[in-house]
């Protein structure tokens, strides 16, 4: 590897990293404004502009509050489970690609952390890690409420995981009949989400290549179970504040909390994105290279992404200030007696239905 | 370069993590350490090419069947005092006679025996050192095709098996 792409590498990597910073800082902004106005509140108002440094300055606090440390945890897995939530949240990103790739000199650029093969394995992979923080700061703690937040959250992220990977399977055997064979890459999966329905039939020519709208129901679960993935209401039963606390980080305080605080916004968002690439065509759509000037034209696929990551995150608020908190039994039913039967029955449905299109009926 | 330390690094790491798997007191870091062999594993494999093998370890033993373990150990309750006694006689001097055993095997390999039968994974294909999941996908669906069925059918009816073992009450049906 010759020293200008090493040089590339480190800064798609570095970039990618600020981004989500970024992103995340006005990620808990816009969900603490959001929620206020659709509770006739005004939200944050004072810190910046708007209020939008308040996050900002929650972070200072927190970074400069005393960690407490309680007598009875296992102290080496109360320290590890924050960094344990943290380096997950950051990996998952790094899989996202979040702009069109362009060119500098002979290099290509390409507006992502990594683009492995096995892309969408390895999100897999990263956001079963996740799981362990959760599990783990609720043990270490130490304290009954933790410990029950703990072992919901087990339980939950398996259920989930279920249903939110046969989701993805429905979209990468339907992405297969796109292109040259079948692909885990992101940025791959991407680039066949690019163009228009046109060649299907002449009246879709306005419609987008999304893959929402051949694998609608898949999107549908795919959002539910990342809500569910990422513990947010209405499923954020492991930390239901009226009834344990603050769930598995109630013995977290300072730095430590605002790491768990961090990775969940972060995952919010990586997952949105995520939902975004698979679905909504990434940073897929018109640039206008023939009359717009061209760093216009290669910024506005991030713009793209941002907005259908953003559309993504909204519907995290707004279920957040809509819906009630399931009980237990009622969020496992929904796991394994609807979703993960309604996401089996579609993928056969789907399959069923490309392998019609691709081969023509069996009989014939 | 950056291979041999890396080598290195996810060796001792995996070796760490079995010792405390079977040293560590608490249940909890056992899986900890296991969590930690598995890790270095997966590292190793993609430092073998095998990107498609590591992220599968991850999720599967990883993500699913230590998270079970975790998930069983919490709901036992891990401040149930542990039963130190050892029930089979010798148990102790036979294990390390064991591991002497393949400790000298090793270093015998190391020291006098040829490498020739486990090569380096090599690659000057872009396509495959980024992944080999094309590769294992068509000699699964081709030439191995058979063995993958029967596998399928074999862990549905385990599945199948497990939920009707759950089931099952003396007296009833």
């Amino acid at each position: 590897m010759s020293w200008p792409e090493f040089g590339i590498v480190v800064l798609r990597v570095v970039v990618t990293f600020v981004l989500l910073l970024v992103v995340t800082l006005i990620n808990v902004w816009a969900e603490r404004k959001i929620v206020a106005d659709m509770q006739s509140r005004i939200g944050p108002s004072r810190a910046g502009p708007w209020g939008i440094l308040q996050t900002l300055a929650d972070g200072l606090k927190l970074f400069f509050k005393e960690s407490v440390i309680p007598r009875k945890v296992e102290l080496g897995m109360y320290l590890l489970a924050p960094f344990l939530a943290i380096i997950p949240a950051f990996l998952i990103f790094m899989m996202v690609p979040w702009g069109k790739p362009f060119m500098i000199g002979d290099h290509e650029v390409a507006l992502q952390g990594a683009d492995l093969n096995i892309g969408l394995l390895f999100i897999l992979a990263m956001s079963s890690m996740a799981v362990y923080a959760v599990v783990l700061a609720g043990w270490s703690s130490g304290s009954k409420y933790p410990l029950i937040g703990g072992v919901r959250a087990t339980a939950q992220a398996i259920s989930y995981e279920a249903a939110m990977g046969l989701a993805m399977v429905a979209v990468v055997i339907f992405t297969a009949t796109q292109g040259e064979g079948g692909t885990l890459s992101l940025a791959e999966i991407v680039e066949r989400q690019t163009g228009t329905w046109a060649d299907v039939s002449p009246i879709l020519s306005f419609i987008p290549r999304w893959n929402v709208f051949p694998q609608f129901a898949a999107f549908v679960i795919f959002v539910v179970a990342i809500v569910a993935e990422t513990n947010r209401a209405p499923f954020d039963l492991v930390e239901a504040e009226q009834e344990l606390v603050g769930g598995f980080h109630t013995e977290y305080s300072g730095m430590r909390f605002a790491m768990f605080f961090l990775a969940e916004y972060i995952n919010i968002f990586s997952m949105s994105a995520i939902a975004a690439t698979l679905f909504l065509g990434g940073w897929a759509g018109p640039t206008f290279e023939t009359f717009l000037p061209g760093f216009i034209s290669a910024l506005l696929p991030t713009v793209y992404f941002l907005i259908k990551t953003y559309a993504i995150v909204f519907i995290f608020f707004w279920l957040r200030a809509t819906l009630p908190r399931l009980r237990y039994d009622q969020l496992m039913t929904l796991g394994w007696k609807r979703l993960i039967p309604a996401a089996l029955a579609w993928l056969v449905v789907s399959t069923v239905a490309i392998g019609f299109r691709q081969f023509g009926p069996p009989w014939s | 370069m950056a291979e041999p330390i890396l080598f290195v690094l996810m060796a001792l790491g995996s070796l760490a993590g079995a010792v405390t798997v079977v040293a560590a007191r608490n249940p909890v870091y056992s899986a900890m350490g296991l969590l930690g062999t598995l890790f270095s594993v997966a590292v190793l494999y993609v430092l073998q090419l095998a990107h498609f093998v590591a992220a599968v370890q991850v999720i599967v033993y990883a993500g699913a069947v230590l998270t079970l373990f975790l998930f069983v150990i919490m709901l036992i309750g891990v401040d149930t005092s542990e039963d130190w006694d050892e029930k089979l006689p010798y148990q102790r001097a036979f294990v390390g006679g064991l591991a002497g055993l393949i400790a000298l095997f090793a270093g015998a390999l190391t020291l006098f025996g040829n490498f020739d039968w486990v090569p380096a994974a090599t690659s000057t294909d872009p396509d495959s050192t980024n992944g080999t999941i094309q590769a294992i996908a068509e000699l699964l669906f081709t030439d191995w095709v058979l063995a993958f069925e029967a596998t399928a059918l074999l862990l549905t009816i385990a599945a199948a098996g497990a939920i009707a073992l759950a089931h099952y009450r003396r007296g009833q049906t």
